[in-house]
């Protein structure tokens, strides 16, 4: 049935069918051009990190801004303003993040998915961002933990070191990126257009995605915010929207 | 077993119903033409398209020309990982695999992620035969499943349903499966997307076991990627104990690398997007995140006999991103069900027929669902001619010849119901070599053109089944060009840009040019009409 049977009549059928290729042959003698850009313009480390700000917004993701010192009081607004109780944090990520007063559990693997489903909020960092595309890539590094942890709650906070996580374009993220390790690439929050192609935000992952980008020269004060359409209410979001995938 | 679905017609058959079926077209019509503006504009902001369409396709034909050193490539890299590798030669093997790998987990649920391979296998019913129900978690996959029904897109399998019906699904069919879907729901899109992901989380929060299929495959490294939208993927992927992944053998590709190509080609080709909301990647098993237990199983089922023609061939690059439906006219019409298999559109009507070794009567149609326009290969971003496939396997219907049926060399005979259409190529062909024969003919036609009848009786009856015979003019074209060139008239001689409307005012223009008469010859005539033929 299966097992090695049916692995030598696959690899001879293969074989078998390409008949036509020379015996000396390597792979790498097969041209491949690799002539398109490794980036799609010149950018000044502020340029880029404006344009993956707003290539986030485009897919909903709402931006803010802020130093590191005041990272932990941008946080603690926008878990206030989401109205969540309770946090969960890969083990990487500094007690400080969290304000007091939060229900903060620390992921482990004795956390099962139904705990992380009555969590409201997760925090985390990021391993890099893609400008051209406005993506962000998790590698379940430890200030970013397993891949469920930014799942199952309905709410994602995911800082951003600015400029020094930030590439330009999918061929410099992916030199980066270290192919063992499990890899999550988020580009604004969950969607589907099933539905006569009616854009909805929010299926199965988190419905809000908050950005976090971290810079030393941002303002110490408040965090700003960038995105339109942050006012929205989840669950209601993206009604008549133009459709996307 | 067929790729096809038990008991379908053949295309045209088909498409007859449902190009009547009013609101599938405005549907489709609506879907395809927003999806193809969008992918214009997604597509357009990359200067380097066209180098990184190119590069996909070179990329694919390394691979695939070297398909069994990178899958022993993979297999090693996958076991290294942790992961099981299982080779199966055909869906009935595959399904054997997947359903004796459930049995093992002692699980009767599994939640399942959209994938093109497991419909292609019918992997749910083989499931359902063995007592395991499959859970498909897509939202368009759901609507599909709950609703007892076939996907009509790649992209969007439920495109063909409005959010009406979708809602009477949800209300009738929900309570069965699982949670039922929460009183007073309106047809509200929000409010449907809603109702699915109460359904689903309670499915994702127990299941035990994930079934997906893979967008790509890493040979170098064992990683496998899964590109999706609305993180159904990413419950499959990662809350069950067990994954399981049936992947065709044709997406692997050799290097980490390559991928920077295919994940800037995919998601502006399949959705329009700069990037899609989730890609997963993972590499056998990981410690304490994610599937304890990850299974892969490699799915031959009609690609490597795919690979063995080598003009087919090409048709293996295909990532499924379906922007050959999107540009489709006939597609539009015809809708996604008419072409009887998990892969409709013009992709569909290349992949079915060689994945199924023309088996079936719709197989031996599809590659006719087609008027050849070329937009399909014009988007696709793996550059894969399909006007020219699609003319090769009409060559393979019409004259039969030798193709590999499972692995073995075999002489296909022509398909049935092709022989008057074959007889008629050769008179045409006869004809075209013998000038002479060919005007009588001709003549003959003209002469007799209001007798000619809209549908050809006897055995040229098939082939008026799905055209309409052209109307014969009064005076056939070697007629027109005789009596205005005259004899000695040949193309290039002056009169290019003439019309037949034009005849009298220019034939006096002949006379001024005679240095390439001797295209004139018969000989010179019968060979233009002669390649057009094919």
């Amino acid at each position: 049935m299966s097992g090695s049977g049916s692995r030598e009549t696959v690899l001879a059928r293969v074989r078998r069918a390409l008949a036509d290729v020379p015996r000396d042959e390597r792979p790498e003698q097969v041209k491949v051009a690799r002539d398109y850009l490794r980036v799609h313009g010149e950018r000044t480390p502020r340029e880029r990190a404006q344009l993956l700000a707003e290539h986030l917004a485009d897919y909903r993701a709402h931006v803010h801004h802020c130093s590191p010192a005041a990272l932990p009081r941008t946080v603690a607004g926008l878990l206030a303003l989401r109205g969540s109780r309770s946090v969960v944090t890969p083990p990487g990520v500094p007690d400080a993040w969290v304000p007091e007063g939060m229900r903060h559990v620390r992921d482990s693997a004795a956390l099962s998915p139904r705990e992380l489903d009555a969590i409201g909020s997760v925090v985390t960092g990021c391993a890099v961002a893609v400008a051209e595309t406005g993506t962000l890539v998790l590698d379940a590094s430890e200030d970013q933990g397993r891949r469920r942890v930014t799942l199952v709650p309905d709410h994602h906070i995911c800082v951003v070191r600015v400029p020094e996580q930030v590439v330009d374009s999918v061929p410099q993220a992916l030199e980066r990126l270290d192919p063992a390790r499990p890899q999550t690439w988020i580009s604004g929050p969950s969607a589907t257009s099933d539905i006569e192609l009616n854009r909805v935000e929010g299926v199965h992952g988190p419905r809000t995605l908050d950005v976090v980008l971290v810079t030393d020269d941002a303002a110490e004060t408040e965090s700003t915010e960038d995105s339109e359409g942050a006012e929205d209410s989840e669950g209601a979001a993206g009604n008549g929207a133009p459709p996307r995938g | 077993m067929s790729v096809t679905y038990l008991g379908m017609p053949p295309f045209p058959q088909a498409a007859e119903v449902s190009v009547r079926d009013e609101r599938l077209r405005r549907n489709l019509r609506h879907a395809t033409h927003t999806i193809r503006d969008k992918r214009a504009g997604a597509v357009a902001e990359l200067v380097d398209w066209a180098a990184l369409r190119a590069a996909g396709a070179q990329i694919k034909d390394r691979t695939l020309r070297h398909l069994d050193h990178y899958l022993e490539q993979l297999e090693g890299a996958v076991t290294a990982a942790g992961g099981t590798v299982h080779w199966a030669a055909d869906a009935r093997e595959a399904n054997e695999i997947v359903t004796r790998l459930v049995r093992e987990t002692g699980e009767r649920e599994v939640v399942k992620v959209k994938s093109m391979a497991t419909q292609e296998i019918g992997l749910n019913e083989a499931l359902e035969r063995a007592g395991i129900a499959a859970y498909e978690t897509d939202l368009a996959e759901l609507i599909v499943q709950l609703g007892d029904d076939h996907p009509s897109h790649i992209l969007v399998p439920a495109i063909h349903r409005n959010r009406g019906e979708i809602r009477e699904i949800f209300r009738e069919r929900m309570g069965r499966w699982g949670r039922p879907a929460p009183d007073g729901l309106t047809d509200a899109p929000a409010e449907l997307a809603e109702a699915a992901r109460l359904h689903l989380r309670e499915k994702f929060l127990t299941a035990k076991v994930g079934i997906s299929g893979a967008n790509f495959m890493v040979a170098e490294s064992g990683t496998l990627v899964v590109v999706e939208s609305e993180g159904n993927g990413r419950m499959c992927l990662t809350l069950p104990e067990t994954l399981i992944s049936v992947v065709g053998i044709e997406k692997v590709v050799p290097t980490w690398q390559d991928l920077e190509v295919f994940l800037q080609l995919l998601p502006r080709s399949s959705t329009a997007e700069r990037m899609n909301p989730y890609t997963s990647t993972w590499t056998g098993t990981t410690e304490e995140d994610g599937p304890r237990t990850f299974h892969l199983v490699l799915l031959d089922n009609g690609r490597s006999d795919t690979l063995a023609d080598r003009v087919g061939r090409q048709t293996l690059r295909c990532i499924r991103c379906s922007a050959c439906l999107n540009v489709c006219p006939v597609y539009e019409r015809a809708g996604g069900h008419a072409y009887g298999s998990p892969y409709p559109g013009p992709i569909g009507a290349i992949l079915t027929p060689q994945l199924d070794s023309m088996d079936t009567g719709l197989d031996t149609s599809l590659p006719y669902a087609s008027s050849l326009c070329g937009a399909c290969f014009e988007v696709c971003p793996v550059a894969i001619d399909i006007p020219e496939v699609l003319v090769h396997l009409r060559e393979r219907v019409v004259q039969g010849g030798t193709a590999t049926v499972r692995g073995q060399r075999t002489t296909v005979k022509p398909a049935k119901g092709h022989a008057a259409e074959r007889a008629a190529m050769r008179a045409a062909t006869w004809a075209f070599d013998h000038p002479r024969a060919l005007r009588a003919g001709e003549r003959l036609a003209s002469r007799a053109r209001r007798l000619v009848p809209r549908r050809l009786p006897g055995p040229g009856r098939a082939w008026t089944d799905t055209r309409d015979v052209p109307a014969v003019p009064p005076e056939s074209f070697r007629d027109w060009w005789r009596r205005t060139r005259g004899p000695q008239g040949g193309p290039g001689s002056g009169g290019r840009g003439a019309r037949p409307g034009d005849s009298d005012s220019d034939s006096d223009r002949n006379s001024g040019s005679g240095d390439s008469s001797a295209n004139g010859n018969d000989k010179g005539d019968g060979d233009g009409p002669a390649g057009m033929v094919r």
